[in-house]
């Protein structure tokens, strides 16, 4: 095994964490902060993978301009679906919640699958085969630009849950309803606009993954286990600690494809799951930021 | 409704149930027998998801440990699929202790075991895909040889459909004999409130760890019948997170934790499948999951006790309307 593949292997796994990074930010808004076991996340980024795809396709434009739709969009979406669907339920067991949303996580994959069939889409981006060589390695540019943005939009969503008001008030309502209201805080307003962030940072995802990727309607299935496992990785509600494990999952995933047999490599982020929930159930990363 | 009718009610049923094959047509049997295994294995998940209160996601494992630990023993050494159904429950049983075990003795409950159970049964369809030695991505057939009970094996689906049929009479026995007996009710008090059931003196991890191989072993029986009716398995349609969730809705949509609901909920649900997979053939399989779906949403915000909920409600109001004219002179007698 030459050392310029498993350089290689690393660096293209440092881009697929920025990737999952970008997915798992929103739900460590949603599930790792707000405790709401968001099931619907995945489906979530399928719809907002179509609406990228459907944009761009519409106006003939770089996949990258649809963020402008697709972000206020999918933030609408969220808090719509707070709004209709988990505020009537909020004082039940969280597992009404969770399977509520997995009723509709079903409506809304299936749904896709009758509207647009189970072809694959694919955008013919130029950004596809665009890529920076550095000696042995080959950095794709729109992974490049995927990390980038991951960093940004984690650091941004850190910052604003430490330090601003609403991030406060956010911390207030899910450490305790009861108190925050007292304190004046509309719970249910933050809750709403919280939901609606979580939900649209995957306005952000979508426009930033379809060069690369390739939209189906069980997209989300594949992402939204790995997005669970990376947050309890980095520890719930830990912005940093889930890009952290984002990093970390996708480059055992990519070292480990040179060196398990097969295609068995994507066990490995399940395998680390187990083994973290059963003896270091606060993730790996503490939870410092809570 | 009286004792007798009831007791009349349900022999009416099961005499119905029993002939039913005889003036059924072959499709139409085929949709019965669909109903009956699909609340066979939900009622499996019901023990555990219902009465113990402790949900999985990850029920297809179990299924398949049973499917595919029966065709393998049928495949490589002949043995008959009776008892290689056996073999296959009990490795079932095991993996389930195995999970329980390390979820309850580290004190994994609620959303975590739910994702737990999920990633193994994610780690097991990504081993399954990968292992040529069970067919891996392109599955295993089993070979049609005619009439042949002790090879599981029927040309007539009637025979298929008296099989799936006991093992559906056998978990209402199993989940019957749970709600009346000591063991259910400690289960349900778990459910209901775990650190005071173990204030009570009730050993919490020994009861949760009984519900999970229980329910794992009668699983894994479903899912060697299941192979033998399709002869045909392979990782993506047994090891899918959709079926998974699919087990768990008939229960949730019947009536969760209780005797009848899941058979209900598969009784009212997969003719919709059917028909929607009938009407838009075989590219769309999986749009009844709109339906299943919509329905798991209205039954959470509005019913959360099911249908079974439904017709409690129903019975009282009918009850309250007929009792009111009455009620005064009854209660003034001594």
């Amino acid at each position: 095994m030459s050392s310029a593949l498993i350089l290689q292997a690393i660096v293209s796994g440092l881009l697929l964490g920025g990737v999952y990074s970008l997915i798992c930010v929103g739900l460590t808004l949603t599930f790792g902060v707000m405790r709401i076991i968001n099931f619907a996340h995945g489906e979530f980024l399928m719809v907002a993978m179509y609406a990228t795809y459907f944009f761009a396709v519409g106006f003939k434009l770089e996949p990258y301009a649809a963020i402008v739709v697709v972000l206020p969009g999918l933030f609408l979406f969220g808090v719509m679906v707070f709004y209709f669907l988990i505020r009537p339920i909020q004082s039940r067991d969280p597992l009404n919640q969770m399977l509520l949303l997995v009723g509709l996580s079903l409506v809304l994959q299936n749904g896709a699958l009758a509207l647009f069939s189970p072809d694959t889409r694919a955008l013919q981006s130029s950004l596809l085969y665009s890529k920076i060589e550095l000696g042995d390695v080959i950095v794709g540019t729109p992974m490049l630009i995927a990390f980038a943005v991951s960093i940004i939009v984690t650091l941004a969503l850190y910052w604003q849950l430490r330090f601003t008001e609403f991030g406060r008030m956010i911390r207030a309502a899910t450490s305790d309803r009861g108190a925050a209201e007292l304190m004046g805080i509309n719970v249910n307003r933050v809750n709403m606009l919280s939901f609606g962030m979580g939900v649209g940072c995957l306005g952000i995802a979508a426009p930033l993954m379809m060069p690369v990727y390739y939209v189906v309607p069980d997209i989300g299935t594949f992402f939204i286990l790995i997005a669970f496992v990376v947050v309890v990785l980095g520890g719930l509600g830990n912005f940093v600690g889930a890009m952290l494990a984002s990093f970390l999952v996708a480059i055992a995933q990519s070292i480990g494809a040179l060196f398990m047999p097969g295609s068995t490599a994507p066990v490995l982020p399940f395998l680390l799951f187990v083994l973290v929930l059963l003896f270091k159930p606060e993730g790996l990363f503490g939870r410092t930021s809570r | 409704m009286t004792a007798l009718g009831q007791t009349f009610l349900v022999g009416v049923l099961f005499l119905f149930m029993l002939s039913a094959p005889t003036f059924l047509s072959d499709h139409q049997t085929h949709i019965l027998i669909q109903i009956l295994f699909f609340a066979y294995v939900s009622s499996c998940w019901n023990i555990l998801g219902g009465f113990a209160g402790q949900l999985s996601f990850g029920h297809a494992l179990f299924l398949a440990v049973g499917a595919y630990t029966s065709t393998m023993l049928l495949l490589q050494f002949g043995v008959s699929p009776w008892i290689g159904m056996l073999v296959g429950g009990m490795l079932a049983g095991s993996l389930g202790l195995f999970i329980g075990y390390l979820s309850f003795r580290y004190g994994i409950k609620g959303t975590f075991f739910v994702l737990v159970t999920l990633a193994f049964a994610e780690i097991a369809r990504i081993i399954a895909l990968n292992t040529s030695a069970i067919g891996g991505a392109s599955g295993l057939y089993i070979p049609i040889r005619g009439n042949d009970f002790w090879y599981l094996k029927f040309v007539n689906k009637a025979h298929y459909y008296y099989v799936i049929f006991g093992l559906l009479l056998v978990v209402l026995a199993v989940t019957a004999w749970l709600e009346r007996s000591r063991t259910g009710h400690r289960l349900i008090a778990i459910r209901e409130n775990e650190d005071a059931a173990q204030a009570l003196g009730i050993n919490s991890l020994r009861y949760k760890l009984l519900a999970t191989a229980l329910s794992a072993f009668l699983t894994a029986l479903g899912g060697t019948f299941y192979a033998h009716y399709v002869t045909f398995i392979d990782p993506s349609t047994l090891l899918n997170m959709n079926l998974a969730l699919e087990i768990t809705i008939y229960s949730i949509v019947g009536g969760i934790g209780t005797l009848l609901g899941p058979l209900l909920g598969a009784a009212v649900l997969v003719p919709i499948a059917e028909t929607v997979r009938t009407e838009l053939g075989h590219n769309y399989a999986g749009v009844h999951l709109v339906v299943y779906g919509a329905l798991l949403m209205i039954i959470v915000r509005y019913a959360p006790e099911g249908i079974i909920g439904l017709i409690r409600w129903l019975r009282e109001q009918w009850a309250k309307s007929r009792s009111l004219p009455t009620h005064h002179t009854s209660e003034a007698k001594p």
